[in-house]
This record gives C-alpha cells, structure tokens and sequence, in this order.
C-alpha cells in the first residue's frame, strides 16, 4: 500500500541520480529505457502501486548474456502495460518482430483449424506438448501480488478446476501440503515445479512467500496440467508420449477453454485485450503465450550446416530437453514455435506441425546420405 | 553543507515522527494520482489482515515467533516515512522458514523510522535475540575508548589472526533492503569522501566495484578483502542486492590493516584486522578510525544512526548496539575435540565458526572465536570478553597439551 509514498520519496532524487547503470547491460529494457525516457515515466505508478523501478528491477539486476537477449521487464498487473507504454511497446516491437502499437492480434483456438498435425513419426518425435498462461483479470501478478491476491488466484484455479470432468477430471497438489509419496509421483511424472531458482525471475519477485499458494494440478490421465502461481497465475500444459500434435492441442483448446467458461461465470475472465493479446507476467509471452514443441531426434540434420538457418526459416527455435537454457542430449532437440505475438494459437502450432514433419524428411533423407537442398524452405 | 541531501536529512532530524498511514488515505492518495487508464482496469483489492498474514507454521527464526496475527493486523497498514512496509520488513524471514538448528532473525529494518514504526515486533524479536534486552526500558553504552583494554596481546603460536568488525548507518538515508539507486550512491559518496581525509597509517584508496581494473580485482581476492554480490536468500530476499553492483566498494588503507566495505549488507561494514594475535593495536585502530571517519562526515553535516537504547543501528537486528564482533583465528587442536569445548564457549560468551566465516566448518582445528553479544554491552566490554576468553582457550589447549586437565569456567557475568 505504501508503494506510493515510497515512489513520491523517490521523487525527491533527480533523475540523474536515479537512472540505472546500465552501461553494462544487453537486454531489450536497457537498449529502449533512455534517461529521458524513465525521466518521463518515473513518477508514473499503476492503480495498484507498481512503478517503473519495479518493472525493470530484474532487467537492472541482470545485465544479460552476450548472445541471448533477454527482456529485462516485467509486467505488475495489466495496466502495466498501458501505464508504462512508452518503455513496453518499443520493447515489444523488438521483441516480437516488429509488431506495432496499433496491431490487432487474432485468438484462435478452435483445434479444427489445425490441419494434420497427427501423423509426426514416432520414430523421431518422442513427445508432443503445448502450452501457455494465464493471468486472472482483477489481480495483480506474481512480481507484485500480495498474498492475500495470490492466495484468491489459488481459490479460484482449484474451484474452476474442480468443476473439469470426463477427460478432464482431476485432482489439485498444493505445494505446501503434499505428502512425501505424491511428491515422488510428481517428480517421476516431470510435473513438479520448483522454486525457481534463476536470478532472472527471483530478481523481480516471483518468488516471494514461496511456496505459499502455489500448486499443481493434473487429470487423471496425466495429460493435462496446471501450475498455479508460479510465473504466471496459471500455466495450462497439455502433452503426451510420440507425435500427435493435433490430439494434444485439441486437448489444450478444449480444456483451456471449458477453465476459461468457469472463470467467466464467476466474473473472473482472463486478461485478455485486442491489440496484446493474453497478458502475462513477461512481455515474451504476450498474444498466444503458446509454445508447442516436441522432442525429436535430429541427430544428423542437427549437424547440418544450415540447421539453425532452417529452423529460422521455419519460425522455429531449439531448445535441449530440458527445457529453455539446456543443451541437448543424444542428437534429441526440443522445437518449438518462435513467435507469440501477431499471429494466433493455430498459426503457431500449424508452423510447428508443418516444420517438424518437414524437418524429420530431412532427417530420414540425410540417413540414406540424400542432399536436403532441394527442399529447404522459403522464409515463412 | 551539502545539496538537497541536506534538506531532507534536516527534516528528518525529528527521528521520533512517525508517519502513520491507514489504507483510507492511502487510496484517496492513488486516486488522486493515478494516471487515467483504460475502462474497466481493477483497483488493487485491499484484503483484511487476515487474508495477507503469513503461513508461518513450518517456520523457526524471530520473526515467526513473534508475529502473531494481532500484531500483524496492528503494523500491516503503518509505513515508515519514506514508505517502507511491514510486509517488506518480514519477507526474508517468511521466505526462509530457518534451520531447525539455527534460529535466524527473520526480519530487517529498511530505515531508522522501521526500529519505531514496528517495535510491536522488533522489540520482542530484539528481546530474544539479545538474551533479554528490553529496548523499551534499558540503555546501550557506547565505550570505543580503547585504552581501557588490558590483555591484549595474545600468544602467536596458537592465534594466527585478530580482527574486529562492525557496521555504520548515515543517518538520513535508508539502509540497504530499502534504499533507492540516489540514496544508495549517495552513502558512496559521503563515505568514500570522509575516508579520503584519513591520514598516516590510516590513509588508503577506494576501489569501486562497478570501476576496478582485473589486476586491481585480483589483487582485492589475494588479499581476501573483495566481497561479491550476496548469494545467500537471507540476504538476497531481502532486497538488499538490487542494483548490484551500483555504489558498491571497498576502501583500505595502504597498509591493508583497515578496510571499508560500502553498501554491502550495510551501509558500511568497518574492519580493522593483522595476522598474528596482537588484538590491542587491532582495537586501538579499529577506535580511532571509526572515531575519525565520524569526525570527518559530521564535518559535512552528516551523522551516524545511533540511540540510546538501540545504540548503532543497522539493517539486521541482531547487529544493533555495537554491532561489534571481534575474533581471532586461533589453533584448538585438542580443545576442540574436547567434550566440553562448546559448554566452555558458551560460559565464556563466545561463539566458533569455521575460517571462512558464519555458516562455514572449521579446517584443520584452526577456529574463528568471537564474542555473542552485540548489545547491552560496550564495544570496550565486548572485545574484552573475547581477550579474556581467548586467553581462557589457549591456556585450555597448553594444559592438554601437557596432559593436565581443564574446567570449565563459571558463566560469565558482567
């Protein structure tokens, strides 16, 4: 509550004294945030009381890596994103391609519109898995939240989820209560989440009263998944063992949008606008916040010289298996969509369907010792 | 007298005021100045109490034993002067439940104001830190006259090193898990500039951390004298690494037996250190250079944070008073196998750590022994205790030595 009173003591300070060293730093906050800029924007203060300093407090705090761009900000609350537009609509543009402030973005989750999508190879494509966030209109986010707020996303999350059946009926693990022996399961499952521990998220709050009002929930089937109050209000994951990519992500539509009806119902829709899309913690995953990937074995066209010019193409990025900052392991490479922003959940998953299938080709044509050249994609 | 620094420090001479906020006015304050935002934006729910107070229940430090709801619901709508919270103050202690061995404090200050804003806690939290120190009824002495020490000099061959330590706020301007970039930078300069009119043996150069060459860098690790960015979540959940390495250094003299370190865990941490066991000269340059560094800033209008029941404040609670620990690296081969060795620490108000500090083992026999208290007693009394002590410890370790026997000494009385 004081946030303000703290902000307006701040004032006293001039900028000079105020701007952050960021001579140092390489990330998307520190090439946009001049001194004229968070002169202009300090005294600034949403309803809630996140200011600049705190939107940028993890980009300050982390100068960045020389080749991977991070973002340096995050987002409090929605009206982070209107308040202190000036720093995130150039940020975003970079980040996403050059999307503009005046851009519509287009939401489609009808898993109809995927075409094929179901007959990946088995051989190569190990697991096939889609996710995104959420974020509860009304509540502040994790770097803000207080834990009352927190504890209301929790509370709402384990009701709408309680209402799921059929294939998705479930059950809800809070962190702060699970047993031994369902900590073990979650564990062998891949499905527990930890506190985090990368200075990036801690840096700006995430992290706090941990592990209070965080938990995991999962249908019986184990093919759908929520993380509730980790970066995000909610994390919705649906996945499963081999390549098809259309099952799983008409399971994630179908569920993400029977959670979406109940939030609804009880006048917590999701925070959702027309030119940004879903809104979430981090401006990376604005629009969809979808990345659909897999785990596919590329061992040969991994090698390839112009691999990473066929993933660019493509509109893919590589991760290792263990997620983002791993490398990979045994030739098995985790692809999955670039882009969040400026084109919809379909677009995406579509890209990532069509690339990996084209990519296995690839694959199979570099054992038999066949040249690929003839069918390196156009830029998509 | 210095710029607009001055200004505020002046009006903040009345260290008494408190600013007592209640969420009606502080809403009616967001309504007024909140910039106009898109229809429909929610305004931040304010929840009762008892929604926000802490899961506390698998926690053992201070904090956690003190916080009670009702005093949670007395303190979580008061801010300090400059806006520092409740939910601030605690949020180490509620993201670190503690150790079952050892009880952690739990809780920071983020400002002089936070020591009366939040006594409801801090006292009672200070009380069981302290052994018993009321900060409501008792006074601290402060006693950096050194000459007072008898028995200084201890025998080399069993202690390898001899070093006091303390902390000092600048009155005026938050401490460490509160303070801004300006006010941040601004203890680096008022700091480093006093220390620039240290002379003669206490003369030296500051090297800033954002600033160093790679050999001067270098150099600071040889000399074991560089710290980096905390790692500890203790620390770093407070807040207290923001910005790092903005306005953080480390000043020594030429002769590397005085060391500064800026905007660290504190505003300043002072050290005064030699090898060997020669803990007199040790405390001699440890008074006179702290009295001359205070010299030098009220010079320019600035002052230390102190009080006479509190005596120095710093961020942590449990460095209030002298926020002093002298010790020694001292060789217990056979004592320290002994049984009785920790009851004869203990009696002798002392406590061991391994030679790389709090939270370290010890190598080889070879122990970090300082004193355990911090307030209630005089910096004068307390480096007395650890000679005493010390002196106790090694004349232990020459009786094994000799195949005698040792006692253990009555516990220590003031």
């Amino acid at each position: 509550m004081a946030k303000n009173v703290h902000n307006d003591y701040k004032m006293k300070f001039s900028v000079d004294e105020e701007y952050p060293d960021l001579s140092l730093h390489n990330n998307h906050m520190a090439k946009v945030l001049t001194k004229e800029m968070y002169a202009k924007l300090r005294s600034k203060s949403t309803p809630s009381g996140f200011t600049l300093d705190d939107c940028i407090q993890t980009g300050v705090d982390n100068p960045g890596h020389p080749f991977i761009m991070t973002v340096g900000c995050v987002a409090g609350d929605e009206e982070s994103y209107e308040v202190f537009k000036d720093m995130f609509d150039p940020i975003i543009s970079d980040r996403h391609s050059g999307y503009k402030p005046t851009d519509k973005h287009v939401t489609d989750l009808n898993f109809e519109n995927l075409k094929g999508g179901d007959d990946l190879d088995p051989a190569y494509v190990l697991s096939s898995r889609v996710r995104t966030g959420r974020s509860i209109k009304g509540y502040t986010l994790p770097p803000h939240n207080s834990r009352a707020e927190r504890r209301m996303v929790e509370k709402l999350s384990i009701e709408a989820l309680a209402t799921l059946d059929g294939e998705f009926k479930g059950k809800y693990y809070p962190l702060n209560g699970m047993t031994d022996a369902e900590q073990d399961q979650l564990i062998n499952d891949h499905f527990l989440f930890d506190k985090p521990v990368s200075p990036l998220l801690l840096a700006a709050g995430m992290a706090r009263d941990w592990p209070d009002a965080r938990g995991i929930w999962h249908n019986d089937a184990k093919s759908f998944l929520v993380w509730v109050n980790e970066e995000d209000h909610l994390r919705v994951i649906s996945m499963e063992k081999g390549g098809n990519m259309k099952e799983v992500f008409r399971r994630f539509c179908v569920g993400l949008n029977k959670i979406e009806e109940v939030f609804k119902k009880h006048n917590h829709g999701f925070m959702w606008n027309e030119h940004l899309g879903f809104v979430l913690t981090c401006p990376s995953n604005l629009g969809t916040g979808l990345r659909g990937g897999v785990h596919v074995k590329l061992p040969k066209l991994s090698t390839h010289a112009k691999f990473e010019e066929i993933l660019t193409r493509l509109r893919l990025q590589k991760r290792g298996t263990g997620g983002v900052d791993t490398a990979s392991v045994g030739g098995i490479f985790d692809i999955s969509n670039a882009d969040r922003l400026g084109s919809s959940e379909v677009n995406q998953v579509q890209l990532v369907v069509d690339g990996v299938k084209l990519m296995v080709e690839m694959e199979k044509k570099l054992e038999k010792g066949e040249s690929i050249d003839a069918i390196i994609p156009a830029q998509k | 007298m210095a710029h607009s620094f001055g200004r505020i420090l002046s009006s903040k001479r009345n260290v008494g005021i408190l600013s007592l906020i209640g969420a009606g006015s502080v809403t009616a304050g967001f309504l007024l100045k909140r910039e106009h935002v898109s229809a429909g934006a929610g305004v931040r729910r304010v929840y009762p109490a008892s929604a926000e107070y802490p899961d506390l229940r698998k926690h053992n430090n201070c904090m956690a034993s003190h916080l009670t709801p009702a005093i949670y619901a007395k303190l979580v709508d008061k801010a300090t002067p400059n806006g520092y919270t409740l939910d601030e103050a605690i949020q180490t202690g509620v993201d670190n439940p503690g150790h079952p061995f050892i009880k952690t404090v739990g809780m920071v200050a983020g400002d002089e104001e936070s020591y009366q804003v939040f006594a409801d806690l801090l006292n009672p939290v200070i009380k069981e830190r302290h052994n018993g120190y009321d900060p409501e009824t008792m006074t601290h002495p402060t006693d950096l006259d050194s000459s007072k020490l008898t028995s200084g000099q201890f025998d080399d061959r069993y202690v390898l090193s001899s070093r006091v330590r303390t902390g000092r706020s600048i009155r005026g301007l938050s401490l460490p898990p509160a303070c801004t970039r300006a006010e941040r930078r601004e203890v680096e300069r008022v700091v480093v500039d006093a220390l620039a009119g240290l002379k003669e043996d206490l003369a030296g150069k500051y090297y800033s951390l954002t600033n160093m060459t790679d050999q001067e860098q270098q150099q600071l690790i040889d000399d074991h004298f560089l710290f980096d960015k905390p790692v500890s979540p203790l620390l770093t959940c407070s807040g207290m690494a923001r910005d790092w390495p903005d306005a953080r250094g480390i000043w020594h003299n030429n002769t590397k037996t005085f060391l500064v370190w800026i905007n660290e865990e504190d505003h300043t941490r002072v050290i005064s250190m030699e090898k060997g066991g020669n803990m007199k000269r040790v405390f001699d340059r440890f008074c006179t250079g702290l009295k001359e560094v205070e010299r030098l800033i009220q010079e320019k209008g600035w002052e230390f944070m102190w009080n006479e029941r509190l005596g120095y404040i710093l961020t942590c609670p449990s460095n209030l008073g002298t926020g002093l620990r002298a010790g020694v690296h001292v060789k217990l081969p056979r004592l320290s196998k002994d049984p009785r060795f920790s009851k004869i620490l203990d009696n002798l108000r002392l406590q061991k750590r391994g030679t790389g500090g709090v939270d370290t083992a010890a190598v080889g026999s070879t122990f970090d022994i300082s004193n355990l208290d911090r307030l209630g007693q005089s910096e004068v009394q307390l480096v007395q205790t650890v000679v005493d002590g010390v002196n106790y410890l090694i004349e232990c370790e020459k009786k094994l030595e000799k195949g005698q026997d040792i006692k253990i000494p009555a516990p220590y009385r003031k």
